[in-house]
């Protein structure tokens, strides 16, 4: 089995080598260097310890015959026939993919009343519709779902499974994965594939300080899951383009022990997601009051108001307006990020807007290096007086 | 019937740095607490068992020894038993082979088809993922983004469900697997008197050759699919201008900027 073997040896000084995991995983015991269950194979150890000292031993894999494996495969979301947005930039980057490795996009879509859905997805790109139409399918219950998606993947064995983070994308992926007992990584930021079909997938770990560049080289599928406004949606095509495969369905493919027994749409409330322009307020605004200042000029922008999580703790502004890791992803036209600090969790959330402009009164802000504009200087100052000009100006779109 | 509740032990800072020169990951402190989440599926568990005597509550956490201090709070909240998972073996397990481990911990503690709980996320992984394989492995239903349970007894339960576009309101038999979303219910504080009561109290390790499954290779990093290639700081490097001088003059060149820009027509 892979593990991390010590050779006593090689030590010189086992009081020091603690100090080389971050996790706490190196003891030392009557001065014998033991690696405990709290490692997390970083290796870090091995790299910066003494020469030789440690070392990852690992185990001989049956190989995955990749070549069997064809095809970037995209989850369609949908509630009530309607695709969700995260949907169609899964599509642009599959596009993106499968055409580094000349393999063909496939989607899957699941559902009840599907023909509108279906003829909409037809202008995004698809070389294949695998559709699992039935009225069982009318709602969200997993093992349903889950049943139809492994249905599909044993029917076109693709080498890459994307899937929306949505709320229901992080229930069913995990669970078809487990099912293949093959890999997921959650939430990736970025996805590149090698000419051999592994995906490259980078995303925040370890809490979100450091980003991590995670394969998927034995198993297949290679199942990712990404955020909306991640990426960008591909271009709507004019002419509609793709085959549909329609499949009929065994009835215990479709059992359920789930019942729902009511389902509301949720009020269509605009979202930052949505928004083209956003004022970000985070603990450098200072007061509660000053939301006022942020809330004025987002209105004269035409955009709407986001937070960083300590703001949104403070009860500046509700939840879902958080940006960041733990919160929502942003890409509008324009960010203006008024008090904050730019940790990367924040940054995770909104470093793909088109334009960001930072207002930090410390002039090492690390927000600063992800901002196109860096204003160093005092929030508090700059937006009132900033507002007096747009109030002599007359704005307010 | 037992309700299990899965915990997580996670770094109480939110500074894990990494020293841009040697590569090596910084940590100030390694002092931990309860995944917050999780505090959540909690609350939720000793509420059920508030309204369903029957039931009995057991906190699981797989994790190094140490991980044993958070099942310890665990008892000072009112669990009625707690279960450390910990291998040598185990480290460096990704969500698959985690979620086999819990769900191979929670068959060899012996599970009478009740409830298991998670939380909706931890702060460390954050994948929400765990809870749902868990589910799989256990080949029993699950339900994620639960905001509310409303009924509940050793038949099944009824819960809130907040899913994108729609809120659902569905019935599930036990056994089956719930994460429930933040805020469910204000997790209780510790207290003193469980406290003084639990301090002697004994926890039980499972260890690998305990596990149904004790094939090493489905484990820690042999058992996962997943491999960290390397890690790495964020890099940001979009060329940007720098704006300082009074607040003033900074806001007036912002106001002909924004304008200029057609953010303000
Ligand atoms: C797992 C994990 C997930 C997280 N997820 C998120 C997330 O999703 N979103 C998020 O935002 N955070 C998240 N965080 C928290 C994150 O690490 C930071 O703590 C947070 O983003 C900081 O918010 P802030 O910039 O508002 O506050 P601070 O870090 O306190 O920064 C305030 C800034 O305001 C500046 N300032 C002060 N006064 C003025 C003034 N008068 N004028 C101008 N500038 C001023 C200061 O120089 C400082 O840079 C997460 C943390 C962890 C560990
Ligand atoms: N090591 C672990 N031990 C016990 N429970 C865990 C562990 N890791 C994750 N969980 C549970 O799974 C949930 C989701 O975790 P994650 O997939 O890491 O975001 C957590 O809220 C916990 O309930």
């Amino acid at each position: 089995m892979a593990e991390i073997i010590v050779h006593q040896e090689k030590i010189p000084d086992p009081s020091v080598v603690s100090a080389l995991c971050p996790f706490g995983a190196i003891d030392v015991l009557d001065g014998k260097v033991l690696i405990n269950a709290g490692c997390k194979m970083c290796r870090l150890c091995i790299k910066n310890g003494p020469a030789g000292a440690f070392e990852l031993v690992k185990e001989q894999r049956a190989a995955v015959d990749k070549d069997k494996w064809q095809g970037i495969a995209v989850y369609l979301d949908q509630t009530d026939g309607e695709i969700h947005p995260v949907s169609l930039e899964l599509l642009g980057k599959a596009r993106e993919l499968a055409g580094k490795v000349d393999q063909p996009v496939i989607a899957l879509l699941a559902g009840a009343a599907l023909a509108k859905a279906v003829r909409e997805i037809l202008h995004y790109g698809v070389d294949k519709l695998y559709l699992y139409e039935h009225p069982n399918l009318d709602h969200f219950r997993i093992e349903p779902y889950a049943a139809v998606f492994e249905d599909f993947i044993k029917r076109c064995q693709p080498a890459v499974v994307l899937v929306g983070g949505t709320a229901i994308g992080r229930s069913l992926a995990p669970r078809v994965a487990a099912r293949f007992r093959t890999g997921l990584t959650a939430d990736c930021t970025f996805l590149d594939i090698q000419k051999n079909t592994d995906l490259d997938q980078i995303r925040p770990a370890f809490g979100g300080n450091i980003m991590a560049h995670i394969r998927t080289p034995h198993h297949r599928p290679q199942f990712a899951t990404v955020r909306y406004k991640i990426f960008s949606a591909p271009e709507r095509l004019d002419a509609p383009r793709g085959e549909i495969i329609r499949v009929d369905m065994d009835d215990a493919l479709l059992t359920s022990k789930i019942e729902t027994l009511s389902a509301s749409r949720k009020e269509p409330v605009k979202n930052i997601e949505d928004a083209d322009v956003l004022v970000v307020a985070g603990q450098g605004i200072q007061r509660n009051e000053n939301m006022a200042l942020l809330e004025e000029l987002a209105e004269n922008l035409g955009g709407m108001l986001g937070g960083t999580r300590p703001v949104i703790e403070a009860g500046w502004l509700e939840p879902r307006r958080q940006i960041g890791l733990s919160g929502r992803t942003v890409k509008p036209k324009l960010l203006i990020a008024c008090g904050v600090s730019g940790s990367v969790q924040f940054a995770a959330g909104m470093s793909g807007s088109d334009r960001i402009i930072a207002i930090n009164i410390d002039p090492e802000a690390p927000i600063f290096k992800v901002a196109h504009t860096a204003i160093v200087g005092d929030v508090c100052e700059i937006l009132p007086s900033l507002l007096q000009k747009i109030r002599a100006g007359e704005f307010v779109q | 019937m037992k309700i299990i509740v899965c915990i997580k032990q996670v770094p109480g800072t939110t500074q894990v740095d990494i020293d841009e020169e040697t590569g090596v990951l910084k940590r100030d402190g390694v002092e931990s607490k309860i995944n917050p989440y999780d505090l959540y599926a909690l609350e939720t568990a000793l509420r059920l068992k508030a309204s369903c005597p029957e039931a009995q509550v057991v906190a699981i956490t797989m994790g190094p020894p140490q991980a044993e201090q958070s099942l310890r709070e665990a008892l000072m909240m009112g669990v009625d038993d707690v279960v450390l998972v910990s291998d040598r073996r185990f480290a460096g397990a990704d969500v698959l082979a985690t979620a086999l481990t819990l769900s191979q911990a929670i068959l060899a503690y012996g599970w009478d088809t009740g409830l298991i709980l998670c939380g909706q996320q931890t702060t460390d992984g954050d994948t929400a993922q765990v809870g749902p394989e868990i589910a799989e492995f256990l080949g029993i239903p699950h339900a994620s983004n639960v905001t509310a349970i409303q009924e509940f007894s050793a038949a099944g339960l009824t819960a809130k469900v907040d899913l994108p576009a729609t809120e659902e309101t569905i019935r599930i038999p036990l056994p089956c697997l719930v994460s429930v979303n933040k805020g469910i219910h204000t997790p209780r504080l510790p207290s003193y008197t469980l406290k003084k009561a639990s301090r002697d109290r004994k926890v039980r390790t499972i260890t690998l050759a305990e596990l149904p499954d004790s094939d090493p290779a489905h484990y820690g990093l042999n058992g996962s699919p997943t491999q960290v290639i390397r890690i790495f700081p964020p890099e940001h490097n979009v060329a940007h201008e720098r704006w300082e001088g009074a607040s003033e003059t900074l806001a007036a060149r912002l106001y002909e900027n924004l304008r200029e820009e057609k953010f303000l027509v």
